[in-house]
C-alpha cells in the first residue's frame, strides 16, 4: 500500500517536472494527519462520557432535560451510598478492627472506655481475636483437637483429586473423577470417623461368596449353560455380584481397624459438618437423581407417575421441613434398635432433597439431547441401559455440569439449616462462638457474621465463577 | 416343554410385556417398602404408647404466642384456643411474610435487575454488586445478622426512634403503626372501589375494541385510574370520612416501668421485619437476574423495529420489550415466589411464630404427635406448590407463542 502510494506519489512529481502534464484534478500527494479520536469517544474521558455522563446530558426537551437530572442525582445517592456502605466495611474489618490480643484479655480487648476496655469511645471495629480464638471451633466444631491432621488429610486429598478432575491440561483427568466418587468417600468416612465400625467378618466372608457366586452365575449363564431364560437375565446376576463384593470391601474397610480413634459424629462440627453435608448430598444425590430422571421420561406409565411424584413432593416442600422430618420420623420407620445418628439422619434428608432437585436439572440435560441420538443408538441395536450408559448419558450430563453446580451452590448455602435440628454447622458453630461470654462484646455478632459471610460469599462465588467459565466453554465447544 | 420355554421367552422378550413385568416388579418393590416402613412405625408407636390421631387438634394449647395478624385473626388466647388454631395461625403467619415478602422483592428486584442493565457505570456495578453478594450468602445469615446484628441495636422498651414524630416509631420491641378502624358507613367506600374496578375493567375492553376498529387511542389508563382513586374518594368524602386512625400511644413520663408503648396501633414485631427484610432482599438478588436475562433475551432486531417505526424510547419499552420480556420472565419468576414461600420457614430460627416454628415446633413437642403434625406442615407446603405450578402451567399455555 505505502508502496503503491510512494510510486504515485513519484509519478505525479516526474510529470510536474515534464512540465507536459495538463491538470488531472486533487491528487493526495502526503498521508493525511492522522487525528486522536475526539475525547467523548477515547481515553478516559471517552470512557466517562459513554459510561456516566451520556445518561445525564440530554437536554433536548424539557422532559429529557427532567430526566437527565434525576439521572444525575441518582447517580450521586447510589455512588454515595456505595462508597459509603464499602468505606465503613472496609474501616469495620481493617482500619480500626483489634488484631491481636496480646495480654489474653479476651472480651476486654475489644471493649470501649465505656465499657471498662481500653478503646476510644464509639469505637465500632471487628474483633478478629474473637475469630482466632474461636478458629478451631468454627472450623471441625468438638473434633479431638490431636486429632484434626485427619481432617486436615482428608481436606487436601479432596482438594487435590477435584483439582486435578478440574484443571484440563493435567492427564488421568478422568481416573481422578473416579477415585473421587467412588474410593474417597469411602477413605474419607474411614478417616474421619476412625474406622473401626461394628461389622462381622464372618459375614462379609458369606456375602463375598455369595458375590463371587451371582459373578460366576452371571458369566456361566451368559454363555448359554445354564438354559436360555437365564442367559436372558445375566446381567442381573452380574450386577447384583459386583455391588455385593463393593458392599463386602466398604463394610470391610471400614471396619478395619488402624488403631484410629473413634469420633462420633456428635462431635464433629463447622466447616468440616458443612462440607460433609454438602458434598454427600449432591455425590449422593447424583446417581439417584440421574435414575428419577430416566424414570420421569420413561414410557413406562407406572415408573413416569412414581417418578413424578417422588420429584415433586421433594421439591414442592422447604427443606427444614425435611429436616425435621428426618430427624423426627425417620427413627419411627425405621425396625426398633436401628438408630441413626443426628448428622446421618440429616444427610439422608439433604440426600432425597437434592436428588429431586438433580432430577430435574439431568432431566433439562437429557431434553436438550437430539432425538436422533436415542433414535441412532437404538438403530445399532444397543438396549436401553446400553444407549443410556454409552450415548446418551455423557452427553446429558456434560451439557448439565453448570447446573449441577449451581445445584451443589443452593445446596452449599442450604447446609445452613442444618444447625436447626441441632448440628453444628459453619454458622451453628459460629452462633455458639458469638454466645459465648468470655468473649461477649457488641462487635462481636458483626465480627462473627462478617468472617462467616466473607468464607461463604469466596465458597459460591468461586464455584459460580467456574459454572459460568464451563458454560462458556461448552456453548463454544457445541459451535461449529 | 420346548414349546412352553419359548412362550416363555418370547414373553420376556416382547418389549411391551417386558416393560409390564417392570413395573410391576417396581410397583411391588414400592408396595413393600412402604408396607415394611408403616409397619415398623406401629410397631415403634406401640412401643412408645401413642396412637394416630387427629384428636389432638381439639385440645387446647398452653403456649404463648406473639402478637401477630395470626393471633390477631384467630383470638388466641392461652388455655383456651385449640392447637387447630395454632395451625391456622401459622398459616397466616406464613402467608403474610410470604405476601409483603413477594411485594418486596417483586419491586427491589425489578429495580436492581433494570439498573444491571443501565448504560450509567455506577448504577450498573452497584446493582452487580448488590446481587452477587446477596445471592452468594446464605439466607440464614443474612437473617440472622437483620436479626441479631441490626434490629438488636435498635432503643430499649423505653426508648424510640421515630420515624414520623409522634405516629410511626420504632424500637427493640417492634415497629408501631397507626391501626385503621371503619366505621359505620365505611361499606360504601368498599361498594364505590369494587364498582370503579368493573367499570375499568369494561371501560378498557371498549377502548381496545375500539382501537381494533377504528384506531382510535382512548386514554384508558388514566380515566381507569382516576376511577379506582376518585371513585371511592368522593364516596368516602361523602359518607363523612367514616374512618378512625388509632395512633400508638408512647408514655414518656410515669413509672419508669410503665412507659414505652402502650396500647393502640398496630405492632409489627422485630421477628417479622427481620424475616421480611432478608427474604425481599435475598429474593430481590434472584429477581435481578431472571429480570435482567428476561430483557437481554429479547431480541436487538426488535428495539430496531420499534425505531423504524417511529416510536420514542418509552412506547418501545412498554409495548414492544416489556410484553416480550415478561414471557419469559414470569415462569422462573413463579418459582421464585414459591421459593420465597418456601424460605419463610427459616423463621424458626428466629422465633418468629409462622407453622414451622410454632405447629412443628412448640406443639410439635407439646403434643408429641409427630407423623400427623409434620403431614399437616407439608400439606401447607404442598398445596401451595402444586397451585403454584397449575398458575404456571396456565401461565404458560396463554402466552405461548402463537405460531403458525
Amino acid at each position: 500500500m505505502a508502496q503503491s502510494q510512494s510510486q504515485a506519489q513519484s509519478q505525479a512529481q516526474s510529470q510536474a517536472q515534464s512540465g507536459k502534464s495538463a491538470y488531472k484534478g486533487y491528487v493526495r500527494t502526503k498521508d493525511a494527519r492522522v487525528l486522536a479520536a475526539p475525547p467523548s469517544e477515547a481515553g478516559l474521558s471517552g470512557w466517562l462520557y459513554h459510561n456516566i455522563f451520556e445518561s445525564m446530558s440530554n437536554f433536548s426537551s424539557p422532559a429529557a432535560a427532567i430526566g437527565s437530572l434525576l439521572m444525575a442525582v441518582f447517580t450521586v445517592l447510589i455512588a454515595w451510598f456505595g462508597i459509603s456502605i464499602t468505606w465503613s466495611l472496609v474501616d469495620f474489618a481493617f482500619i480500626s478492627a483489634v488484631w491481636s490480643d496480646p495480654d489474653g484479655l479476651k472480651r476486654e480487648a475489644c471493649w470501649t472506655v465505656d465499657q471498662g476496655g481500653q478503646l476510644p469511645s464509639g469505637w465500632h471495629g471487628a474483633c478478629w481475636p474473637f475469630v482466632a480464638a474461636k478458629m478451631k471451633f468454627v472450623m471441625y466444631g468438638a473434633y479431638d483437637n490431636d486429632q484434626l491432621w485427619r481432617v486436615n488429610v482428608t481436606g487436601i486429598i479432596g482438594i487435590i483429586a477435584l483439582g486435578w478432575t478440574m484443571i484440563e491440561t493435567l492427564p488421568y483427568r478422568r481416573l481422578a473423577g473416579i477415585f473421587l466418587l467412588t474410593a474417597y468417600p469411602v477413605l474419607a468416612t474411614f478417616l474421619l470417623t476412625g474406622g473401626n465400625f461394628d461389622i462381622s467378618y464372618e459375614d462379609l466372608v458369606t456375602v463375598i461368596v455369595v458375590g463371587l457366586a451371582l459373578i460366576t452365575a452371571g458369566r456361566l449363564s451368559d454363555r448359554g449353560f445354564l438354559g436360555a431364560f437365564l442367559a436372558q437375565i445375566s446381567a442381573l446376576f452380574g450386577v447384583s455380584g459386583w455391588l455385593l463384593i463393593a458392599y463386602a470391601v466398604v463394610a470391610g474397610l471400614l471396619g478395619a481397624d488402624a488403631g484410629l480413634r473413634h469420633i462420633p459424629t456428635n462431635d464433629w462440627g463447622g466447616l468440616l459438618v458443612t462440607l460433609v453435608v454438602a458434598v454427600t448430598g449432591i455425590v449422593a444425590a447424583l446417581p439417584l437423581g440421574i435414575v428419577l430422571a430416566l424414570g420421569r421420561r420413561s414410557q413406562m406409565p407406572i415408573a413416569r407417575i412414581l417418578s413424578t411424584i417422588f420429584i415433586e413432593f421433594w421439591r414442592g416442600v422447604p427443606l427444614i421441613t425435611v429436616l425435621f422430618m428426618a430427624s423426627v420420623m425417620l427413627p419411627l420407620f425405621l425396625p426398633e434398635g436401628v438408630n441413626f445418628d443426628n448428622l446421618l439422619r440429616a444427610l439422608v434428608g439433604v440426600m432425597l432433597f437434592s436428588a429431586a432437585y438433580m432430577a430435574e436439572v439431568v432431566r433439562g440435560g437429557l431434553q436438550a439431547i437430539d432425538s436422533g441420538q436415542f433414535e441412532g443408538a437404538d438403530a445399532v441395536g444397543l438396549s436401553y441401559w446400553q444407549s443410556m450408559r454409552l450415548i446418551i448419558l455423557p452427553q446429558a450430563l456434560t451439557h448439565v455440569i453448570p447446573g449441577i453446580v449451581n445445584t451443589f451452590i443452593g445446596l452449599f448455602k442450604d447446609t445452613t439449616l442444618v444447625s436447626i435440628i441441632g448440628l453444628f454447622d459453619l454458622l451453628g458453630a459460629m452462633q455458639a462462638a458469638i454466645n459465648d461470654v468470655a468473649w461477649a462484646s457488641p462487635v462481636q455478632a458483626h465480627t462473627g457474621y462478617l468472617f462467616i459471610a466473607a468464607l461463604f460469599f469466596v465458597f459460591c462465588f468461586g464455584m459460580s465463577r467456574y459454572s459460568i467459565y464451563t458454560e462458556n466453554k461448552l456453548s463454544r465447544d457445541r459451535k461449529h | 416343554m420346548a414349546s412352553e420355554k419359548s412362550i416363555f421367552l418370547s414373553v420376556l422378550n416382547d418389549t411391551r410385556s417386558r416393560s409390564l413385568i417392570i413395573q410391576f416388579l417396581l410397583l411391588a418393590g414400592i408396595v413393600l417398602g412402604f408396607s415394611w416402613i408403616v409397619e415398623n412405625t406401629i410397631t415403634n408407636l406401640a412401643a412408645q404408647n401413642k396412637s394416630v390421631g387427629f384428636g389432638f387438634l381439639s385440645q387446647t394449647a398452653g403456649f404463648n404466642i406473639q402478637t401477630t395478624l395470626g393471633t390477631w385473626m384467630f383470638d388466641y388466647e392461652v388455655g383456651r384456643s385449640t392447637y387447630l388454631d395454632v395451625y391456622y395461625i401459622g398459616i397466616v403467619n406464613t402467608f403474610v411474610v410470604a405476601f409483603f415478602g413477594v411485594l418486596a422483592a417483586t419491586v427491589i428486584g425489578f429495580a436492581f435487575g433494570i439498573m444491571r442493565l443501565s448504560h450509567n457505570f455506577v448504577i450498573r456495578s452497584f446493582a452487580t454488586v448488590y446481587v452477587e453478594v446477596l445471592r452468594n450468602i446464605p439466607l440464614l445469615l443474612q437473617m440472622f445478622f437483620w436479626y441479631f446484628a441490626v434490629l438488636s441495636a435498635l432503643p430499649d422498651k423505653r426508648g424510640k426512634i421515630e420515624i414520623i414524630p409522634d405516629i410511626i416509631g420504632i424500637n427493640i420491641t417492634g415497629l408501631y403503626i397507626p391501626s385503621a378502624h371503619p366505621q359505620d358507613g365505611f361499606m360504601a367506600t368498599v361498594i364505590a372501589l369494587i364498582v370503579a374496578a368493573v367499570l375499568t375493567f369494561f371501560i378498557n375492553r371498549w377502548a381496545r375494541l375500539r382501537q381494533q376498529a377504528t384506531g382510535q387511542i382512548f386514554p384508558a389508563f388514566w380515566v381507569g385510574a382516576g376511577l379506582l382513586v376518585g371513585l371511592p374518594l368522593i364516596v368516602f368524602l361523602v359518607t363523612g370520612r367514616p374512618l378512625t386512625w388509632v395512633i400508638p400511644e408512647f408514655l414518656e413520663t410515669g413509672p419508669i416501668l410503665r412507659r414505652g408503648y402502650q396500647d393502640g396501633g398496630i405492632l409489627v414485631i422485630p421477628e417479622m421485619m427481620a424475616i421480611w427484610l432478608a427474604l425481599s432482599l435475598y429474593t430481590a438478588a434472584f429477581i435481578a437476574e431472571i429480570v435482567r436475562a428476561g430483557i437481554q433475551a429479547v431480541n436487538k432486531g426488535q428495539t430496531e423495529a420499534s425505531s423504524a417505526l417511529g416510536l420514542r424510547r418509552g412506547p418501545i419499552l412498554r409495548l414492544v420489550i416489556i410484553p416480550q420480556a415478561m414471557r419469559i420472565i414470569i415462569p422462573p419468576l413463579t418459582s421464585q415466589y414459591l421459593n420465597l414461600t418456601k424460605n419463610s420457614s427459616l423463621a424458626v430460627a428466629i422465633a418468629y411464630p409462622e407453622l414451622v416454628s410454632i405447629f412443628a415446633g412448640t406443639a410439635l413437642n407439646q403434643v408429641g404427635k409427630e407423623i400427623e403434625m409434620i403431614f399437616m406442615m407439608m400439606s401447607v407446603y404442598l398445596t401451595f406448590s402444586i397451585a403454584t405450578a397449575m398458575f404456571m402451567n396456565w401461565f404458560n399455555a396463554r402466552a405461548k407463542l402463537v405460531e403458525r
